[in-house]
């Protein structure tokens, strides 16, 4: 509903931003879609012959390939699975009425806020320290041997990490999802004899339902590529315990130089996402519509 | 109506609540404490809670030893100006889609989503050859550029959002005062959107002060920001506690005052609006 | 100055045409009130006299001259918005200064214009007031305020009454009238409301689907609808249509009798049973089953006729409308 003049406006307004989103998509992943057809390695001065899908052979046939891939989805499986759980339960914990509040809430959003680097470090050593860790004092306390997380379990370590930076999110969306909640409804509910237990299954879930599977959904986006807290931990180790895509395409391309090798592996990652995020744009695409 | 709770029911929630909390913030709140401690102190045997002599030498010390300000500085130079950058590309185009919306701007703004969609590794190879070759890799305005581009999508998406809600009857009556465009944005959009434009603009300094991949994959020490400075202390001063949680504290208490205003506008910029 | 004049305007979004070729002229100082059902296109025809839209093809001109490619803000008219679209950030007389201010008049002229038009609205108190502390009529008038400081050729109001309780309705109706009494400037005023346009235009312009059914005052209208739909629109509560053997006595296709125009007794043409009866003192309202249909009997003063009565029902044969096959008046 606009005259000529500001239809002709608009697209100028907007031009900026689109060329520049283009650009910074197009240039870039032709790049590495090219370089994943070269024999291209840093280190070896010379021609990049085109050597078809050499890289992608080599890629899959890698050793760390299939742990890789494996390690990335119990990480993305192990962290949604904590956070999405635990903040529902916490999302209705916080719903109810309760003494300050507030600060409640801004204690629990706090981890979202710190920088992986920082919580990975901190984690790494204050707390899972076989010697100095709190967790180590702990289980001599009680009697125990220390654990040694981050040599003896390194996925499940970096799951627990990362789940405690992302927890505050799921709990921030749900509960956000869960006050919006019409308090009719859940009236209308017990006047019709539904119990508390009853009003969560059939009343509060099914409306939780939307804002959960977004939130499984971006956390699978960002999930997908965990970097920083691998590389300050154990930088993909022992051995390749604790590698996901994200960063051997990392290590393969920066620590080994090979450009190709990287660009391949880069492409698989492209590809994985976007089997992920096609689900959610048709969520987010399905709430425009109104 | 809200029915009155019982004092009982209500005090049982707030002592488990409170102790779930306390725990979920409690890395941040011995991180805080043990930066206050001496070395010593920092890995005793049982840990010491809150009785021993707080000093803030690990604060000197920190600065001293790795230049805190200066990775402070970059985090500050790189976050807000890759937030204003994308403000201002985003503030025409957010406009365009919420006033003037045409057939295809709900494919550009699903299009502009997809491109949030592809992981960085994705593209870390030519960006750092391309960083490499132009001299940008190291620089703060390389970065400024890439987180730019980076945030752009949710920038656009929350103003988006922000501007939708914004009546279209109040333009077109600056209109017909006898507004122009430019006026038209500049007395009426803008300050009806402060509270948008604000609450974007926290958001996306939060996110590109925590980024860390391209931070870490393209900066090494003069344009480091603090998420690689901390990322150095990955050994061995990360065996020194306190002194690397004194350096910890300082690179995200701002962040955390920041993002504790910005709660409501969070769970709106990172859904894209799916969830209000 | 204020006469306006609409030569084949059309206007089509994408492939469907919402105001097929239409011509019309609004003379200066008249009080004209387009109305119509919703959808009925009222409003783009308002909002493409504004410039707010295109027109796809024909001429508009404002005082004789062509302003057909002009922007709003050239045309010199003021709109009344529904939602009054006042300036939330700004104070009741920033508000009404704006269009002054985008006029670039000198501070000392805004000042005086702003407190003389403060003056006529009642406003004076409020100035300071921003536009989320007044009640809803007091918005109205701060929007009708920012209308009556440019001066314009003409006033365009969109619905401007509908989002106020029927009380203050009422009385902001009374204002605007009182408003075009002392200003006589041409104004366009849209609504779907056929009271308000009764009681407030020199001419209605009734349209439905963007053709204009029939143009005059409201009591031409009211008397001699051009076809069964201007009938059945203007008027509350609406004509009473009966077709079949009843109509065919008229030598017609279908009559119309208003309600007000009907007499209940205890004999008369048409036999029927009150189904419901509105008892308002002034008048009475009754709902009659009759082996014509349901008809509608608006009767003066009280009468002591309950659901379940048996009535009669005499219509005054002056006031019969007739309608051929087309819906057109005979």
């Amino acid at each position: 509903m606009a005259t000529q003049a500001s239809r002709a406006a608009g697209r100028l307004m907007i031009s900026p931003a689109v060329i520049l989103l283009f650009l910074w998509m197009i240039v870039p992943l032709g790049m590495t879609i090219w370089f994943s057809f070269l024999r291209y390695n840093l280190l070896i001065p010379g021609d990049n012959p085109f050597v078809g899908i050499e890289n992608y052979q080599y890629f899959f046939t890698d050793p760390n390939f299939w742990p890789a891939l494996w390690n990335t989805l119990t990480l993305v499986l192990g962290v949604l699975a904590i956070t999405t759980i635990g903040g529902i339960l916490l999302a209705l914990l916080l719903d109810q009425p309760m003494f300050g509040q507030g600060i409640v809430r801004v204690l629990v959003i706090a981890p979202f806020f710190v920088m992986p680097t920082v919580s990975a470090l901190v984690w790494k050593n204050m707390f899972m320290n076989p010697v100095n860790g709190l967790f180590a004092w702990i289980a001599r306390t009680l009697g125990f041997a220390p654990f040694d997380f981050l040599s003896a379990a390194p996925l499940f370590s970096i799951i627990l990490i990362v789940a405690w930076q992302w927890l505050p999110f799921a709990t921030l969306i749900l509960l956000t999802a869960l006050q919006s909640l019409d308090s009719e409804q859940l009236e209308a509910a017990e006047m019709d004899g539904a119990g508390a237990v009853s009003r969560f299954f059939y009343i509060m879930l099914p409306h939780l339902a939307r804002a959960a599977t977004v939130v499984i959904l971006i956390q699978t986006i960002f999930l997908l590529s965990v970097f920083a807290e691998i590389l300050v931990t154990t930088n993909g180790g022992p051995g390749n315990a604790s590698t996901n895509l994200t960063y051997l395409v990392y290590s393969q391309s920066l620590l080994q130089y090979d450009v190709g090798l990287g660009s391949a592996g880069g492409i698989v990652a492209v590809i994985l996402a976007n089997i992920v995020a096609i689900f959610l744009m048709r969520m987010i695409g399905k709430n425009l519509e109104t | 109506m809200a029915r009155t709770v019982t004092t009982q029911r209500k005090v049982i929630v707030t002592a488990i609540a409170w102790t779930i909390a306390i725990a979920i913030f409690f890395p941040i709140l011995w991180t805080f404490l043990t930066s206050f401690k001496t070395e010593a102190d920092a890995i005793a045997t049982p840990p010491k809670f809150l009785f021993f002599d707080w000093t803030t030498e690990n604060y000197t010390t920190v600065q001293g030893r790795s230049n805190y300000f200066l990775h402070f500085w970059n985090s500050v130079i790189i976050s807000v100006g890759s937030t204003v950058a994308a403000l201002i590309i985003a503030i025409p185009a957010a406009w365009s889609m919420a006033f003037v919306p045409g057939k295809r701007t709900k494919d550009i703004l699903m299009w502009m989503l997809s491109t949030k969609m592809m992981p960085a590794v994705g593209v870390l190879v030519p960006i750092y050859l391309l960083f490499r070759d132009t001299g940008l890799l190291d620089t703060r305005i390389g970065l400024v550029i890439v987180l730019t581009l980076m945030n752009l999508p949710i920038v656009v998406w929350m103003l988006y959002t922000y501007f939708k809600e914004i009546p279209g009857e109040i333009l077109e009556a600056a209109r017909m005062d006898g507004a122009n465009l430019t006026r038209e944005i500049i007395y009426v959009l803008t300050p009806m959107a402060v509270p948008g434009i604000a609450s974007t603009l926290l958001l996306n300094i939060i996110l590109a002060w925590n980024e860390a991949f391209w931070t870490l994959n393209l900066t090494a020490s003069k344009s480091a920001p603090l998420t690689q400075f901390i990322a150095s202390y990955s050994s061995p001063e990360g065996l020194f506690y306190a002194k690397l949680s004194a350096a910890s504290m300082m690179a995200i208490a701002p962040i955390i005052v920041l993002g504790w205003f910005s709660q409501k506008q969070l769970v709106r910029g990172l859904t894209f609006g799916a969830v209000k | 100055m204020g006469q306006i004049e609409l030569k084949g305007v059309t206007k089509q979004f994408g492939d469907v045409e919402v105001i097929p070729p239409l011509d019309l002229q609004i003379n200066e100082g008249e009080f004209v009130v387009f109305v119509g059902p919703s959808g009925c296109g009222k409003s783009t025809l308002l909002r493409l006299i504004a410039g707010l839209e295109d027109t796809s093809g024909g001429k508009i001109f404002i005082d004789g001259k062509d302003a057909t490619d002009l922007r709003p803000a050239q045309r010199r008219l003021a709109m009344v918005f529904q939602s009054y679209a006042l300036y939330p950030h700004m104070s009741v007389r920033k508000n009404i200064a704006f269009p002054l201010k985008m006029a670039k008049l000198s501070q000392a002229e805004i000042d005086k214009k702003v407190e003389g038009a403060a003056k006529v609205l009642n406003l004076s108190s409020y100035l300071d007031r921003r536009p989320g502390q007044l009640s809803g009529g007091q918005r109205q008038r701060v929007a009708i305020g920012r209308a009556i400081v440019r001066e314009p050729a003409a006033f365009l109001f969109d619905e401007p009454l509908s989002n106020l309780d029927a009380a203050l309705r009422v009385n902001m109706r009374l204002e605007i009238s009182e408003l075009h009494n002392s200003l006589k400037t041409t104004m366009i005023y849209v609504t779907h409301d056929q009271v308000e346009a009764m009681t407030m235009a020199d001419q209605i312009v009734v349209l439905q689907a963007g053709r204009i059914e029939q143009v005059g005052s409201p009591l031409d209208l009211y008397r001699h609808p051009r076809n069964r739909f201007v009938a059945g629109f203007i008027g509350s509560p609406k004509m009473n249509f009966i077709g079949g053997a009843e109509a065919a006595k008229h030598s017609a296709h279908e009559i119309g009798v208003r309600p007000e125009h009907i007499k209940a007794g205890q004999s008369g043409e048409w036999q029927g049973r009150v189904t419901v009866s509105e008892h308002l003192g002034s008048d009475t309202y009754l709902h009659v089953q009759t082996d014509h249909g349901l008809i509608n009997v608006r009767a003066d003063g009280e009468i002591g006729l309950h659901h379940g009565d048996t009535v009669w029902l005499t219509p005054d044969p002056a006031c019969i409308h007739k309608f051929d096959a087309n819906g057109m008046t005979i």
